[in-house]
């Protein structure tokens, strides 16, 4: 558990980080947390010749409300994200999310940013970042460009990140009120979700859904939209029956994963049962206007 | 602040906690020596293979790396294989052969510990693939491959062991007007101590000595060892120093050899250098010795009224590559022949066979008095299988047959003596705690509405305090243990016992014990172990020996102080011996109790004012040997909700009732139940180390050991009841390992016993929310 030799880097400013990245070219890493990419480096499974820790770049940490969006810079923590009363308030969902992930520790190091980038196909973030409809602020040498996270995440570790960019911002529409939950099934482990839903409902005046997104994680190579389940709820009234009806749609056309703690029939199961379960919940607190946050 | 000798049966808070609390212990890897060189270790990717070259040029040339050992150098030297504590033997390194994943293959020997680790990484080794084993059972059949060639005996068999009364056994099963049978598999599984294990061997090549700092739960028996292995290198035993400093857990993981502590001192040795090393939480979990890997046939013969008669066991042992166990000679199966558990059997038989496969070595007593867990799991399952077979309640049908209390000193079908017991009152205590009949009401009402909730009692009997040395030995040395304690003038004490604390709290239970049987305040006693040139010698920390056996030294020690300070207090008083009398702390004259010398005063005189005649000087050092083990039981009771639309199984109550006997340190016996609850929640829920059948581990890292933290563990409820053993000098037993023994089948009957009413029987642990879910789609109760 001893990472081959590397040469160390920490950049003061985005500037600096960007240039940095484009002259070392392919045998650099950009390191945030560290809690995805270290423990690979000390397994070997990653022996990048350089790091360039942006750790300092302080930009990249803010998190600002306005103009109908939440902006949370990439370095953001895990801790953070379950604290911070704008996220908690704009995007409670968000906070229950960053509040199941693994441990203390993890979350006192680990960033949004990192976590999406690494694309971990069990990681937590992706399936709420596609259920709120999260875009994605990515900054090269030519500039920054923004995508949607349904284009963002694209398969197994796999991000639409080109090497020479850094992802810098995520960013949330806050005008329309939804209702929203995360439920997930950890591996007890890691903490990763053997299956994890977020759920995010809109009703209009009559009660009948007018806004469903259903993001799933851990069932997959990626975490991925449930269409199938968002369109069939869409106009109507999100009665217990229904809901049970839709969810078992959630897993459909999905090339569900097989390991150690679960096959992919059980975590096809597991998709169907917490895909109801997080849009009961969503209903629920559309209903009441009381969000499900994480004790702060 | 006036300090007091608190003695037995105070929360006294531990001693050691202010240097562990403050992160001032001091752990093998905090120790760095001037010059000190580093040790890594190359290991094998395949299960069984031949190795057909190792080419170490590469590494050697990284600045820094000095030298590539592999099983051909050591060969040299005869040190190739090394003994195991149960008559077989164990590579080092492999000359042409590894025999499971991660085996040592070479050591590489550096300045720097990265640099060591670069070393590895270059060290290319061609392997040409055997056919592997994975399944005991496959290993046994006609055709198999040869695991271990260097044995004249080509078999996977390594032994045959039975216990009990074969004929009277089958006599009652065929009698018999209820019989069940179950296969019951208990998984292999890892101590996953919080430290890994390591080492420091430091070679003084001018005065031929060796000082080896070590994690271990042995250190007295670890330098015998290392100078009847070594002997022929010029290792001579008065010559050789084992020091094992601050230790992060051991659970029976630290009591073997591993191949790293002998590479350090060869590498040591040949470079006149300290050598240090340390293994990685991979390594630990993947080449270290595992625990459990019994495949079980149990059966229980009963009359129709429920009275159990007779228990037939049939157990395949998967030991792995090497019998690496750490039991007592005479028991290659430990002591699992406390199988007949707390119930009142006419006639028992249990039959064990060790087998090798392509895994690693093992077998060891994990928390648990050698295979007393295995032992306990499976008496404790079949109990719920009988009583639910004939519609009992399974809390009234162990009251029915546990051994009653009058029943003491209890001579077990299997050979044991049980010393003391009261099982009825344990469980009737836990019972009531938990509200056990409404349970059972809640349960039928839930059952109604389609909700899974289950009740498990797990009621064990332990065997712990190894032991007596008409039976109980390791590589010959008896397993008595030991005290030294001394008086210093102003009446402070030090005091030196054979074993080695990993946890459990010796240098405050110690104190306390010295405290009760000398009235000197526990502040005033420093307790010493671990370093072999000052302690007395003894068979170390395992099998929850260390109060049954050194405590119980102590005491005598203790006692033997007394009577000296009693001729002393004599000659202080100007009275007879005989008219004195001892009150805790002090002696005084019967009759005039103003009259009186403290032990303190004694102390002073021993070495100012001895009488003539007498011995300056107050020490004494005594070697216990316990006449009998001792006996610990209790009953927990658990109480599960399934969610059947994941599976998953939540504790909701667990109560534990311990009986230890007299207890020293209500706090730390606490403590210690916690841990062992969690340690017992652990294969109940969660662990197991599984193979591919390649032979590649699964569940090798934390990512896949699902390791309970503190977040998976429910509230424990604890409560005791108190039946001294008879022969202990404190009527003290053995605490350490109960919970981990007890716990596991409490869960497991707790889950099963949701679950009978859908025809479901039996289910192996770790029972994780997949399993319980394939069994609920198959009985179409899933959401
Ligand atoms: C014990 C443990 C348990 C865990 N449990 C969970 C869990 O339950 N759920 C879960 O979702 N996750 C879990 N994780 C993963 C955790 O969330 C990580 O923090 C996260 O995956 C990575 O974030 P990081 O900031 O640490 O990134 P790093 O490890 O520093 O980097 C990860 C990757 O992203 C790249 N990167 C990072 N930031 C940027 C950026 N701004 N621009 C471009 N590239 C970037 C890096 O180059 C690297 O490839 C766990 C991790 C551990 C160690």
């Amino acid at each position: 558990m001893i990472p081959a030799p590397f040469t160390y880097h920490r950049p003061k400013t985005l500037g600096a980080a960007l240039r940095l990245l484009q002259t070392l070219g392919s045998v650099a890493r950009v390191l945030a947390g560290g809690q995805s990419l270290l423990p690979m480096m000390k397994l070997r499974l990653a022996a990048p010749a350089h790091l360039i820790d942006i750790g300092r770049i302080a930009a990249l940490r803010r998190i600002r409300a306005g103009g109908g969006r939440l902006r949370i810079g990439a370095l953001a923590t895990h801790s953070m994200i379950e604290s911070v009363p704008a996220v908690r308030r704009w995007v409670p969902v968000l906070a229950e999310t960053a509040s199941t992930i693994g441990d203390l520790q993890v979350r006192n190091l680990g960033t949004m940013g990192g976590a999406a980038v690494h694309a971990d196909p069990a990681a937590d973030y992706p399936a709420t970042l596609l259920a709120l409809d999260a875009e994605f602020v990515l900054q090269g040498p030519d500039g920054a460009r923004i995508v949607p996270a349904s284009e963002f995440f694209q398969g197994l570790m796999a991000t639409a990140l080109r090497p020479d960019e850094l992802l810098i911002e995520i960013s949330l529409p806050t005008a329309q009120r939804v209702g929203a939950a995360y439920m997930k099934m950890p591996n007890p482990a890691s903490g990763f979700a053997l299956a994890g839903v977020a759920a995010s409902v809109a009703l209009d005046g009559d009660g009948r859904c007018r806004h469903v997104r259903v993001g799933i994680t851990g069932v997959a190579s990626a975490a991925y939209r449930a269409r199938h389940v968002e369109q069939a709820l869409l106009g109507q009234e999100p009665t217990d029956e229904v809901l049970a009806a839709a969810s078992a749609a959630a897993a459909d056309g999905v090339d569900a994963s097989a390991d150690l703690h679960a096959s992919a029939e059980y975590r096809r199961h597991l998709a169907r049962v917490l895909t109801r379960r997080a849009l009961a919940a969503a209903r629920d607190r559309r209903r009441s206007g009381k969000q499900g946050l994480p004790s702060s | 602040m006036a300090t007091q000798a608190h003695g037995m049966g105070h929360a006294v808070k531990r001693k050691e906690d202010a240097r562990f609390i403050r992160g001032k212990g001091t752990y093998i890897d905090d120790i760095k020596l001037p010059g000190m060189l580093y040790l890594d270790i190359v290991r094998s990717p395949y299960a069984h293979a031949r190795i057909k070259a190792i080419h170490s040029e590469k590494a050697v040339a990284i600045p820094g790396v000095l030298a590539v050992i592999t099983g051909k150098d050591l060969d040299k030297y005869g040190l190739a294989w090394m003994p195991t504590l149960m008559s077989d033997r164990q590579m080092v390194l492999p000359i042409d052969t590894v025999l499971y994943q991660s085996q040592e293959v070479a050591a590489v020997l550096a300045t720097e510990r990265y640099i060591a680790a670069d070393g590895v990484a270059a060290v290319e080794v061609e392997y040409e693939p055997l056919p592997v084993v994975v399944d005991p059972r496959k290993a046994l059949e006609p055709g198999a491959p040869i695991l271990r060639q260097d044995r004249e005996h080509k078999s996977n068999h390594i032994w045959h062991w039975e216990v009990g009364d074969k004929a009277a056994a089958d006599t009652a099963f065929r009698e018999a007007a209820v019989k069940v049978k179950q296969d019951i598999y208990i998984p292999r599984i890892h101590v996953s101590s919080i430290e890994t294990c390591g080492c420091i061997a430091r070679w003084e090549p001018v005065e031929g000595k060796l000082t080896l700092w070590m994690t271990t739960q042995a250190p007295h028996a670890i330098r015998t060892v290392v100078a009847l292995v070594a002997g022929h290198l010029g290792l001579a035993e008065h010559k050789i120093r084992v020091i094992a400093p601050d230790i992060g857990g051991g659970f029976g993981g630290k009591v073997p050899v591993y191949p790293g502590y002998v590479l350090a001192v060869a590498a040591s040795v040949l470079t006149g250098k300290p050598v240090k090393w340390i293994e990685d939480r991979m390594e630990n979990m993947q080449a270290d010795s595992f625990a459990r890997d019994y495949h079980i046939t149990a059966e229980l013969a009963a009359q129709k009224d429920g009275t159990l008669t007779a228990l037939r066991v049939k157990t395949i042992a998967d030991h792995g590559a090497f019998d690496a166990a750490a039991n007592p000679s005479k028991f290659p199966a430990g002591l699992f022949s406390i199988c007949t558990g707390s119930y009142d059997f006419k006639s028992a038989f249990a039959e064990v066979d060790g087998v090798y496969t392509n895994k690693p070595p093992g077998g060891i007593a994990y928390r648990c008095s050698f295979r007393v867990t295995e032992a306990s799991y499976m008496i404790e399952r079949m109990a719920d299988i009988v009583a639910h077979e004939l519609g009992m309640d399974p809390a009234e049908f162990r009251l029915k047959n546990f051994i009653p209390p009058e029943a003491f000193p209890y001579q077990s079908p299997l050979g044991w003596t049980y010393d003391s017991g009261n099982y009825q009152a344990a469980l009737r205590k836990a019972m009531e705690k938990i509200g056990y009949a409404d349970l059972r009401r809640e349960q039928a009402e839930k059952r109604k509405r389609g909700e899974l909730m289950g009740i498990g009692i797990s009621s064990f009997t332990e065997i712990v305090g190894a032991g007596p040395s008409h039976t109980f030995d390791i590589l010959g040395l008896k397993m008595f243990d030991s005290a030294e304690i001394r008086i210093h003038p102003t009446g402070k004490v030090v005091a030196r016992f054979g074993t080695k604390s990993q946890g459990q709290g010796h240098e405050t239970t110690y104190a306390q014990i010295i405290a009760h049987e000398l009235g000197i305040p526990e502040d005033d006693i420093v307790v010493e172990e671990g370093d072999t040139d000052t302690a007395p010698y003894g068979l170390g920390t395992y099998a929850s020996r260390s109060t049954p056996v050194a405590g119980a030294a102590g005491a005598m020690a203790a006692r033997k102080i007394r009577d000296k300070a009693r001729k002393i207090a004599a000659h202080l008083l100007e009275a007879h011996e005989d008219d004195l009398a001892w009150e805790r702390g002090k002696f005084y004259v019967k009759g005039s109790p103003d009259r009186a010398k403290t032990i303190q005063e004694i102390a002073f005189a021993a070495y100012t004012n001895h009488p003539q005649g007498l011995e300056a000087g107050l020490e004494a050092v005594s070697y216990y040997d316990p006449p009998n083990l001792t006996f610990p039981f209790g009953s927990y009771i658990c109480v599960v909700d399934i969610d059947n639309g994941t599976g998953e199984v939540k504790i909701r109550r667990f109560v534990a009732v311990d009986d230890c006997g007299n207890i020293i340190n209500p706090m730390i016996v606490e403590g210690q139940i916690h841990g062992g609850l969690t340690m017992g929640l652990a294969p109940a829920l969660y662990e197991e180390i599984t193979y591919d059948e390649d032979g590649n581990i699964r569940g090798g890292s934390f990512m896949d050991y699902l390791l309970p933290t503190a977040v998976e563990t429910p509230r424990w409820e604890t409560d005791k009841t108190t039946t001294p053993s008879p022969h202990h000098p404190l009527g003290a037993k053995g605490v350490g390992e109960s919970a981990t023994v007890g716990a596991p089948a409490a869960i497991a009957n707790a889950v099963i016993d949701a679950l009978w009413h859908l025809g479901v029987r039996h289910l192996d642990i770790p029972i994780t929310p997949w399993k319980v879910w394939k069994v609920l789609r198959e009985r179409g109760v899933t959401e």
